[in-house]
């Protein structure tokens, strides 16, 4: 397999709660393809819960708190990057990394006494210094800058040819720009990309940033219903056969409370939701047994094999064109045309 | 807004060191709020507030403290960034929304008892584990929420699809007494605090609570 | 040396807070000051006339006069002494208002400081010497940059007045803008009807030379006597032999070129006269996109020109010429939209601008005045517009209020129902600004006429959607009046794009000496009372180069500075400030530093008959900043009327006054 040199990379690893419990697949997944790819992912050691959004809509410094200690943790285990597949855990770890490394308090003209030293405040609740280097991307970043795309197309050998595919970002992998500084907020191509370079069809979905509904599924289920209901709709009016995501909750809403969301609004959608991760490592050719696919609730079996269904039957009528055109050139009679392009959501 | 609304009294009914009070929370310039409605227009949860995002913040910028801390707009709020990203004064919407539902709290107000209710739940496990005992705090919900059916059919596809785990996962080392302590901490300074500041007009700490 | 001093009052804005009897009576005792006195108001007819008469009765040399900031009258006071036969430089002003009586209500303190002050000012007197102007010849030529509408006015009226104009336009024809516009807010005319008659005059009037196609390339020299090099660029066709005849056009085989005057709403051909009405009618080839430059085949243009103009072979050319003044008029350019990634980032074929929309509109535009949606060509029937994409918005860094897009939305949505009698118009709005002459009423015509809805709100994001009616975008923005989201299916979305500086015009500042803000807006003098002028004597502005402004401010902003060129140089000579740098010869090193400091080029370096280099300064150039003084590392420069010794002078009576002073 020619092409660009995998990187040989090691970056610490923060997993977040839900990848040892709802989101497992996600964890298995994303390690599966780091791995394939060269990137060598070490386990923050004794981590700890994030705060996620919880934390931060108790206390600022609570939150910055539990989020430091984990940047701490891999700071002393020698790491100043570390990489998450969860965007909360992300936003919660960048949040307190930005505001420790910033001098003034003071942000677009606010006051400048602009209350506690974020540092100071941090450092009183873990009560040991809090990190000053370390960082954290996400998965998808890693992949896409680190390893990059054109090792990643090198590297794909089972591509996922036919499979139209939604990109469901969710609402904080990019925002807000200013803190999460990776690809475009209101249009992020880089899933697309990855899901490109893997073959699939990726169908121009405009509701790549709505909140899906998040941590409401307990609270207010009215809430995420209906908000997980309009993504599914869309996905499904732009012809995906699966909408593929990378935050843990958002893949929770999606699929495993399908049934709610179709309940409430009288659908029946039954569209995977599969990770990102998932389908690069299908498409890497990695074993299926290290994916957990059989941990999605909605199975993605169907939707692949329509696509490869769908693909065989346009392959077949493409040769058979070519031969009704070389055998027209000969001069026996043509045989029909091929089908048309699906085309993109309108 | 809601009608019937009587007429507003600004002197009497303004706070005048509230926009202040949360301008410094927050970092944020609300005086640069120019009422444009970008945040209301992006906003999923628009529908369940009662408040639109923008009316929340003229709540601040009026001073209106009462009205501000007790509505239930900012407990529905997800922080999901769409208006922060958008608004054309640079100001960080979400975290205006956070910083009021911290001071609602202080304040002793929980106008969504099941969203304090999974934010205590969800805190209190990771208090007591180092990280979340998803079971555990769905269990414990399901309970104090009053409505424990409500997802009773997950059970079964998580069962089958091995996502339940009966035993918290915890971390390795000392971090579990690490986050303990954290939160005794917080706890100590919160304490610290509440004692020290005085809050005006206060309701008194939502203890029986209604509503959803 | 015998010196008058007087101490104003000025009513009760110095002695409010100054005694003044004390000051003058202080003044009494400086040295050389024969004379001193308070006076109510010493600008006045009768305090001048005091003035003149104890100048002539007690002969003085020199005179102070302790009051207001020199910036108000300090013209007044000099030219007071000057009739009464003193030069005007030997006299000094001491600042006891703004300086002193307008900053303190402590009488006893200001009453000190303003007696130091008229100390300092008697000390400096005494070192003044006095100074002549030198008077120097102009070119009755101007040379205006830039030929939208404001240029073209300026340039009618300049050379109505009697003046020759050099108009240099870097676009292939004149018009701007406003060429480019169907209408024109508050009365609908054809804009291209009402300018089309200035363009002829422009093209016609026997002292106007026009130059398009071209750019400023150097500007030197001063008032009155500029040196500008202008680049004509080769357009590929001699201008003298086409007609305009158009059969290049015709058959030019690279039809695909975004047209630039349509604004890239439609192709054009490599070979090109932008619009019927231009100025000059002449076709120019661009050479990024013509087949022969860039492949090396074709030449049909040439083969079928009746007029064998086309030329290949064409080169720029650098013409030189002299001119009195310089008005700059560039105009605008508009905010790209491709940053707004909640407008879809100009992904949508049917999210489009003003001005392109503008073009739709106007019937010699592409689509010959049918609203047809660039996605299928189909008839819209519901428009939304957009307010303020790019102004008001300081999260793209355009913090600014662009002025005339209120005005124009509101006559692109009248419009839109005078074509499309059953569309739906919604306007998008945060305020309505409305202020000019009949505004505020064309506005309502729209709401209550042309029943456009207006909704009070931003828009968050805008997708396409497939509904009953199509292909359509979903537009979804809030209205803060109710306090609701609110979600349009529009079937075209036109964006009202805010005002910037045109592109380039940092880099023209430059070349010009004048100031520019942080978008690119050219500085006046003053924002209220000089507003055409800029601080380089003999440049002025006129027109959106200055600000964002509509047609009507930018006709009389051109108005404006033309009346300005014709007073300056009305009269045959000028008279150039003496307050100006002068080389000590004898002291220069020739090291060159004050000519490389000088930010207006006004220092030489002039070779000596043994060979060496001593600086020189132009006088007429030079704006008497005293940069080069403070540069000179041996002191040979210095600037007149605020030499070394006289500010020296100042510091020292200051100092030894408070040496002298028992208090601590």
């Amino acid at each position: 397999m020619s092409g660009p040199a995998l990187p040989k990379l090691t970056l610490a690893y923060y997993p977040g709660c839900s990848q040892t419990g709802t989101a497992a697949e996600y964890d298995r997944s994303s390690r599966a393809c780091c791995a394939a790819l060269g990137v060598e992912l070490v386990d923050v050691p004794d981590w700890t819960c994030c705060g996620s959004t919880p934390a931060h809509t108790v206390d600022h410094f609570l939150a910055g708190a539990l989020a430091a200690r984990n940047l701490l943790q891999a700071e002393l285990a020698g790491f100043d990057r570390v990489t998450t597949p969860c965007p909360s855990c992300l936003a919660a770890l960048r949040t307190a990394s930005h505001h420790l490394a910033e001098k003034a308090p003071a942000e677009n003209g606010a006051p400048q006494d602009s209350g506690p030293n974020y540092r100071t405040e941090v450092e009183r609740l873990l009560d040991r210094p809090a990190p000053l280097r370390a960082s954290a991307v996400s998965v998808l970043q890693v992949l896409t800058e680190d390893v990059g795309l054109e090792a990643m197309t090198s590297a794909v050998t089972r591509p996922l040819t036919g499979l139209r595919v939604a990109p469901y970002y969710g609402c904080i992998m990019n925002r807000p720009p200013g803190l999460m500084q990776f690809d475009d907020p209101e249009n992020p191509t880089a899933m697309d990309r990855v899901l490109t370079a893997c073959g699939a069809t990726v169908v121009d979905y405009p509701f790549k940033t709505e909140c899906c509904g998040a941590a409401f599924g307990m609270p207010r289920l009215d809430i995420m219903q209906r908000l997980s209901a309009r993504l599914l709709d869309m996905a499904a009016s732009c012809g995906a056969d699966a909408i593929v995501v990378a935050c843990p909750l958002c893949q929770m809403n999606l699929d495993l409370r399908r049934g709610q969301v179709n309940a409430k609004a009288g659908t029946s959608h039954t569209m995977p939701v599969p990770y990102f991760t998932q389908l690069l490592g299908l498409a890497l050719g990695l074993p299926e047994s290290g994916l957990g696919l059989d941990k999605l609730v909605l199975p993605l079996g169907p939707a692949l094999e329509a696509a490869r269904a769908r693909e065989d039957k346009r392959a077949a009528l493409a040769q058979a064109e070519l031969a009704a055109r070389a055998a027209r050139k000969n001069g026996a009679p043509a045989n029909g045309n091929g089908p048309k392009e699906n085309t993109p959501c309108a | 807004m809601q009608t019937p609304v009587q007429p507003l009294d600004l002197a009497q009914a303004r706070d005048p060191d509230f926009q202040a009070a949360v301008a410094r929370e927050s970092g944020q310039a609300l005086a640069s709020c120019y009422q444009c409605g970008n945040c209301t227009a992006g906003c999923a949860y628009t529908p369940d507030y009662d408040f639109p995002v923008h009316q929340v913040m003229r709540l601040v910028q009026l001073g209106l403290k009462e009205r501000a801390l007790s509505c239930r707009s900012i407990w529905l709020c997800a922080t999901c960034q769409a208006c922060t990203t958008r608004c054309p004064n640079n100001i960080d919407v979400a975290k205006v929304m956070d910083v009021l539902r911290h001071m609602a709290r202080r304040a002793g107000y929980a106008p969504e008892r099941g969203v304090k209710t999974f934010t205590d739940g969800f805190l209190a496990s990771v208090a007591k584990h180092g990280r979340i005992f998803e079971v555990g705090l769905a269990a414990a919900f399901a309970i104090k929420s009053g409505k424990p059916m409500q997802d009773a059919g997950l059970g079964l596809p998580m069962l089958t699809h091995g996502k339940l785990s009966f035993t918290p996962h915890e971390p390795e080392g000392n971090g579990k007494a690490e986050v303990a302590a954290i939160f005794a901490r917080f706890d100590r300074v919160a304490a610290d605090k509440s004692r020290a500041e005085t809050v005006s007009s206060a309701k008194p700490a939502d203890k029986t609570g209604g509503g959803k | 040396m015998r010196i008058g001093v007087m101490v104003c009052h000025c009513g009760n804005n110095i002695a409010a807070t100054v005694d003044v009897e004390a000051v003058a009576a202080a003044a009494r005792e400086f040295p050389d000051v024969v004379f001193a006195t308070d006076h109510m108001y010493a600008c006045s007819d009768p305090g001048q006339g005091t003035i003149e008469q104890t100048i002539r009765s007690l002969k003085l040399d020199g005179v102070v006069v302790a009051s207001c900031s020199p910036r108000m009258h300090e013209v007044t006071f000099r030219r007071a002494v000057e009739r009464a036969g003193l030069n005007r430089y030997m006299f000094e002003m001491a600042n006891i208002r703004e300086h002193v009586a307008w900053i303190s209500l402590d009488r006893k303190r200001n009453t000190e400081k303003a007696t130091d002050l008229v100390r300092m000012a008697v000390e400096k007197l005494r070192h003044n010497r006095p100074l002549t102007a030198k008077s120097f010849e102009v070119q009755k030529r101007v040379l205006i940059i830039g030929a939208g509408v404001a240029g073209i006015q300026a340039a009618l009226d300049c050379a109505e007045g009697g003046l020759d104009v050099i108009l240099v336009e870097r676009r292939q024809s004149i018009g701007g803008v406003m060429s480019k516009l169907d209408k024109t807010f508050p009365t609908v005319d054809c804009s291209v009807c009402v300018l089309g008659p200035k363009m002829v005059d422009v093209g016609q009037h026997p002292r106007i030379t026009l130059h398009a196609l071209s750019e400023v390339e150097e500007l030197s020299g001063y008032v009155g006597n500029f040196e500008v090099k202008v680049r004509k660029k080769a357009p590929f066709v001699d201008w003298t032999k086409c007609t305009g005849c158009g059969a290049c056009l015709e058959k030019c085989p690279s039809r695909k070129v975004p047209d630039s005057h349509n604004e890239g709403i439609c192709t054009t051909t490599a070979i090109t006269i932008p619009f019927p009405q231009a100025i000059p009618k002449r076709a120019a080839i661009d050479p990024t996109v013509c087949l022969h430059f860039t492949k090396g085949k074709c030449g049909v243009c040439k083969k079928v020109c009746p007029a064998d103009a086309i030329d290949y072979d064409m080169q720029d050319e650098i013409i030189t010429e002299k001119v009195g003044a310089v008005i700059a008029a560039t105009g605008l350019d508009l905010f790209d939209h491709r940053k707004c990634g909640e407008y879809g980032g100009g992904r949508y074929p049917d999210v489009i601008t003003s001005l392109q929309y503008e073009r739709m509109l106007s019937a010699s535009g592409p689509t010959a005045g049918h609203i047809k949606r660039p996605s299928d060509g189909a008839e819209p029937k519901t428009v939304v517009f957009i307010a303020c994409v790019g102004s008001r918005d300081r999260s793209v860094d355009r913090p600014y209020c662009s002025n005339f897009c209120c005005m124009y939305t509101a006559k692109q949505a009248i419009l839109t129902r005078d074509h499309i009698p059953d569309s739906r118009a919604y306007v998008f709005y945060m305020d309505i600004r409305a202020t000019g002459k009949g505004y505020e009423e064309f506005v309502r015509r729209a709401q209550e006429e042309y029943e456009v809805q207006y909704i009070r709100g931003r828009v968050a994001q805008i997708h396409p959607t497939t509904g009953p009616d199509g292909n359509q975008l979903m537009v979804r923005g809030a209205d803060t009046l109710l306090g609701v989201q609110v979600e349009i299916r529009a079937d075209l979305v036109v964006l009202a794009v805010g005002a910037e500086s045109a592109h380039g015009a940092p880099a023209l500042a430059e070349k010009l000496r004048i100031s520019y803000d942080a978008y690119g807006f050219f500085l006046e003098s003053h924002p209220k009372l000089r507003p055409v002028e800029t601080n380089t004597v003999g440049v002025f502005l006129a027109g959106a180069c200055q600000a964002p402004k509509d047609i009507p401010a930018s006709v009389a902003q051109a108005s404006a500075a033309a009346g300005k060129v014709l007073a300056l140089l009305s009269k045959d000579k000028l008279e150039s400030d003496p307050q100006i740098a002068q080389v000590q010869t004898i002291r220069c090193i020739g090291c060159g530093k004050c000519e490389r400091t000088c930010p207006f080029g006004a220092i030489r370096m002039r070779e000596l008959r043994d060979g060496s280099k001593r600086a020189e300064v132009v006088e007429t150039v030079c704006q008497g900043c005293g940069i080069c003084s403070v540069t000179c590392p041996v002191r040979a420069i210095q600037l007149a009327h605020f030499t070394d010794s006289q500010l020296l002078a100042e510091v020292n009576a200051l100092c030894r006054t408070w040496d002298e002073t028992t208090e601590s």
